[in-house]
Formats: structure tokens, sequence, C-alpha cells
């Protein structure tokens, strides 16, 4: 048995930018990128990379991964090529940057369609920019099939039924389907692998496939926002610390315990 | 289109705790729009929950009882709930962001055409327009973005839950029963829940303990974790951690707090080796007062804290520990 999977993933700012280097533009309402800090593909995405990647181990699969936006950074998007991924479809046009979670469903799902025979989408349990979770389940609506969220483990059976647990945060549920399914894939899953240098070498000679979104049939009115973006700011907090010290690291600590004790907080 | 519309949680032991969130929430809009309050009440069979409901400030009480609807079956709840949206045709449809509400809102939008926000913190009622505007984190936290819905159409909103506390139950109120007959076909269910593990640690539960001890990435290994679990049990609080240590495979997953993990408001959160990322205060930050134990001065984690040591926490915790024990033991 071999199965054909898509992958959805999204070059996102890194998560991990320090808070000092985070900055907003108020009026664009968007996230400036930090200088000097390089995009990221979507860490959750990593990890649905790493269950398809686990599939094709197991029962065999061909993975394609498919992003959708603008403003590409070709070294950043091919990292899940050079962790074993075969293919590499990107839809980069202004007119699909900076979408809503309904459009971005939608030209998702214009492009699988477009991709023809699959088997399995997945997707990252959510972006990490704008947080949404909501993309995935808009695709799998779309193409009308099953839809799993929060995946920590993804097996497929012989006679194309897929068993899927879902994480949640005291244990797991398991959820039954039969493909073609799509599953989105939470970090439980595992760590993603990292890049062989073989791979890379590899990644490095393989050319992405792009397209524009007249090639997936959409036009700018398809793709108009459902939700729109009123405000963008950067939240502050007012809280003062208090530091607690001591003759050394030692005495801190009893320090602490004692002011904690004398604000009759234990 | 008009009204207000709540998707009802039912837990075994009642109301779940969503909506009563809720309904509080629907109440303060409607007390804006003049709206009608319709809880949607969905399991196998509806019992005083439906007082409960009115109690809580629902006008309209939807019992939608159907044997497949006693489990979480996202696809079940789904289809019942989007036979209950296309009938009441709602202004506003509130749904918890919990492992339910926030599969069946975005897609009962998708399949309705309408327009979905996702984790909200703050809802209200544009007074120029009578439409909604939402506010929601975004970037882990690092942000916070408000939106609207474009156009007319039905506004559905999915809240982020222990983010609205629920009225005081007033037994006076009066409100009106009704059953709401659903058609599930078994067909409607394509991704099916066959089985639930939970996995608990023992003690206090994580989201109600009023003391909370986390350890991160900083602790280094998952040795030190018995020593937070011995100062939390002194404490009789409860273990959290970072999805760093988590991930790293120190602790069970079901510690983890933070925005993708649990959501904790306990009166204490002591944090010792978490520098603080956003995410991880996505999960805390209603804490009433946060300890941070950091060597790093600069960490993030010290600006939301109200006490903080900067120092080495294999020097600072066993001194720390032994206080708080003497200090107990009188
Ligand atoms: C979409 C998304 C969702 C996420 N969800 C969550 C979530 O739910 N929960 C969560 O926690 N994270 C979450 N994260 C991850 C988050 O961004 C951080 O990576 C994570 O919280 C870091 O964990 P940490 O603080 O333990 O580790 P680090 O950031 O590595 O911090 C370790 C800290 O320990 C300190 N330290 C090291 N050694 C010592 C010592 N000897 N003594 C004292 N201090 C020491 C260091 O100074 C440092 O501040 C999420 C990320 C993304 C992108």
């Amino acid at each position: 048995m071999s199965i054909n999977i898509v992958v959805c993933a999204k070059q996102v700012v890194d998560p991990e930018t320090p808070a000092s280097a985070f900055r907003i533009d108020s009026d664009a309402k968007r996230v400036l990128p930090a200088a000097g800090i390089p995009p990221v593909v979507n860490g959750f995405d990593e990890n649905a990379v790493e269950a398809a990647l686990q599939l094709k181990e197991t029962v065999g699969a061909s993975v394609t991964v498919l992003s959708v936006g603008s403003g590409f950074v070709m070294d950043v998007m091919k990292k899940p090529l050079s962790m074993g991924a075969d293919q590499l479809v990107l839809v980069d046009d202004p007119l699909v940057a900076d979408l809503d979670s309904f459009a971005t469903a939608r030209a998702l799902a214009e492009s699988v369609k477009k991709l023809g025979e699959f088997d399995l989408v997945l997707c990252g349990r959510q972006a990490s920019d704008w947080d949404n979770a909501m993309a995935p389940l808009g695709v799998a609506e779309m193409l009308g099939i099953p839809c799993v969220t929060l995946a920590q483990k993804i097996e497929v059976e012989d006679d194309g039924g897929i068993v899927v647990q879902r994480a949640l945060t005291d244990g797991y549920e398991v959820v039954r389907a039969t493909l073609p399914a799509l599953v989105t894939v939470s970090n439980e899953l595992g760590e993603p692998r990292y890049p062989t240098l073989r791979g890379i070498m590899t990644a490095g000679r393989k050319r992405p496939t792009v397209w524009s979104a007249s090639d997936i049939g959409l036009r700018a009115s398809d793709l108009a926002p459902k939700l729109l973006l009123e405000d963008l700011f950067v939240p502050v907090s007012d809280r003062q610390c208090e530091l607690i010290g001591g003759e050394d690291d030692a005495d801190a600590g009893r320090n602490l315990a004692l002011r904690l004790r004398e604000a009759r907080l234990i | 289109m008009s009204g207000i519309l709540v998707f009802g949680e039912m837990n075994p032991d009642g109301l779940g705790g969503v909506t009563g969130e809720l309904l509080a929430l629907a109440r303060s809009l409607a007390a804006d729009t003049g709206d009608e309050v319709t809880v949607a009440l969905q399991s196998d069979s509806v019992g005083s929950e439906a007082e409960e409901a009115v109690a809580l400030g629902a006008d309209i009480v939807l019992k939608v009882e159907s044997e497949i609807l006693a489990e979480p079956q996202i696809d079940a709840h789904l289809a019942a709930f989007e036979q209950v949206c296309r009938a009441v045709d709602p202004g506003v449809a509130l749904l918890g962001r919990t492992p339910l509400g926030r599969d069946v809102g975005p897609r009962l939008a998708f399949r309705i055409g309408a327009a979905v926000a996702q984790d909200c913190v703050e809802v209200s009622v544009n007074p120029d327009t009578g439409r909604i505007l939402a506010t929601r984190p975004v970037y882990g936290g690092s942000a916070i973005s408000r939106v609207s819905f474009s156009g007319d159409g039905a506004q559905v909103v999915i809240v982020r839950p222990k983010t609205f506390e629920p009225l005081d139950p007033d037994a006076s109120r009066s409100g009106d029963v009704r059953d709401f007959p659903v058609t599930l076909d078994e067909s409607a269910i394509r991704a099916r829940l066959v089985d639930t593990v939970t996995q608990q640690a023992e003690g206090v539960r994580l989201e109600d303990a009023s003391i909370v001890v986390s350890g991160g990435r900083g602790l280094g290994g998952p040795e030190p974790f018995q020593q937070l679990q011995s100062l939390s049990h002194l404490l009789g609080g409860a273990l959290g951690a970072s999805r760093a240590a988590c991930d790293a495979g120190w602790i069970d997953h079901s510690h983890q707090v933070g925005l993708t993990g649990k959501t904790i408001t306990p009166d204490l959160y002591i944090t010792i080796g978490i520098s603080g990322a956003s995410q991880h205060m996505a999960g805390c930050s209603a804490s009433k007062n946060i300890v941070a134990i950091n060597r790093d001065e600069d960490a993030n984690i010290f600006k939301s804290a109200t006490f903080g040591v900067v120092g080495d926490w294999n020097r600072v915790l066993p001194s720390f520990i032994e206080t708080v024990r003497e200090l107990r033991d009188g």
C-alpha cells in the first residue's frame, strides 16, 4: 500500500522572537519581521511533516508539502523537503497573502483539488501567528472529508481506515475514520526530525512547483475576508516584580518563603 | 436573523462549566441588543439542566436529545447544532473553546457561510452597528487583536473558557423549555470517537488548585520535578510544567500549562526555570500572584511576576522548600 499525503505548511514569524524584538505596525495592523530573525515553518506543521514521514516509513506514502502565501523564503520552505518530503507546491501570490481563515481554507482546498489524488491531508493544529486553528477545519468541510484534530498518533490500516489518538489536556481520545480524511497534528506526536545532510542536498536540487491564485481558479473576490481586523496591539503588563535577595542564592530562597508567608500566600 | 444562541455543553453531573460562562456573556450582550438568549442543550436526555440553564440566564432552552449526543461525538454534535442554528437563525452563536466547541464552532461557520472568531476573551456590541466586536490574543499572546464580522450575517464567537464568570443562579428567573427534535443519521458520523483514555494526575487538579508549582527547561532533566512535586504536596497544590519540559519527556503533557496546555487561575503560581514565553503566560496570566525563580534577570517571566528571585534554582530551591516546611511545622 502507498498513500498520497498532502501536508499544509505555513511560513510564520519565528514564535521564539524575544519580546524585546517583537514589533507591531499598528496602522498597518501587522507584525513587523524582527531584523535578523528569519521566518520559520510553523512548528505544528513540522509535526505534521513528521507524522507524514512516519507514515511514509510504515505504510508507504508520497508526501507533498503545500503552502499558500507570498514572500516565501526558499531556504525556510525547503526544510520539509530536507526532512524527507517528496515535493513542494507553493501558491505564491500577493492575492493569497494575509488571508482570513475562511479564504485560507478556500485556497488550500482548491490547491488540494488541483493536485488531484490524495488520501490524507495533514495540517498543524494551529499556526503560531494567528493561533486560529480554523483553516484546516474549513479545508475538510470544503473537500467534504472527515476531520480529526489534535493528533498525537496516526495509524493507517490496510482497509483504508485510520485510527487517531486525539490529544486532550488530560489524556486522549481514540477516533476512527476512513480515508480520504484530514487530520491536524499536535506537538505530542513528537519532535520533528532534523534534516540530514543528504536530505539537505536532495532538497537543494528540488524545485518547488509554483502556482498563482488564478492557477487554482481564484480571484480577489473569492478571497474577501469574513473576519475583519480592527486593531492589533501589544498588551501591557502593569505588574511590578518585587525582587527578593539575600546574602547568597540559598538565603534568597529562605527570604522568598518568609516573604510569601508575610503576604499570607503560603 | 436575530437572537443569541448558546451551544450548551453538558457534563455527566450537570451543565458543563463553560455553559454558565457563555450564558453570562450572552446576558451581557443581550443587555445591549435586547435579544433573547437561547441555549441548545445537546445530550441523550436533558433533565434538571434545563432549569439550571434558565437560572443562569437562558430565556429559551432547547432540549436536543438523541442517543448519540451522550458522548462528545463531534460530527453528531455538529450535525445537531447545525439543525438548531438553521431553525433559530441567530445573529450570534456562542461556543466555548473546549475539545468539542473548538471544532464544532468553526465547522458550523464554514457550513453556514458565517464569519467566526476563535478564542475570544472580550466580546461586546458595537453601539454604532449593533455588530459584535471581539478581542482575542494572537501570536501566542504577544499581541492582542480586535476583530469584527463583515456583512450582516450570523456571527460565530468561540470563547476562551474561564474568561467569564457565570452569574449567580437565580431560581426565580423564568424561561421557556422546549423539545427540539433532531434527525441524526449514523452516516453523519464520519470520524467516530471509539474510546477515551484519561490520564489524570492524582491529588488536586491543576485547573482547580489554588497553588501551582511549575518547572521548565531550566530544570535540565526529569529528576528535579520530584523536588517540585514534594513542594507542591507541602503546599497542598498541583504540579505544572512548560511545554519545553513536557516535549523533552521530563513530565507528562497533562501537566502542561499554557496556550496549548491548561489554563490555570491559582492564587499563587510558583515557576522555576521557566522563561515566561507568551504562549506559557497565556495559560497562567490570570494567576493572582506569580513567583519566578530564574537565573536570568532579563527573563520575560519577571515582567508578570509579583515576587522574584534571580538565582540558580539548584541553590534557591532547597532552602526555599526547607523554610516552607519549617513555617508549616510552626
Ligand atoms: C503555537 C505555540 C504554542 C505553545 N504553547 C505552549 C504552552 O501551552 N505552554 C508552554 O509552556 N509553552 C508553549 N509554547 C512554547 C513556548 O514558546 C516556549 O518555547 C516554552 O514555554 C519555553 O519553555 P521554558 O520556559 O521551560 O524554556 P526556556 O524558554 O528555555 O526557559 C528556560 C528558563 O530557565 C532558566 N534557567 C536555566 N537554568 C537555570 C537555573 N539553573 N536556575 C534558574 N533558572 C534557570 C533560563 O534563564 C530560562 O529563562 C508554545 C509555542 C508555540 C509556538
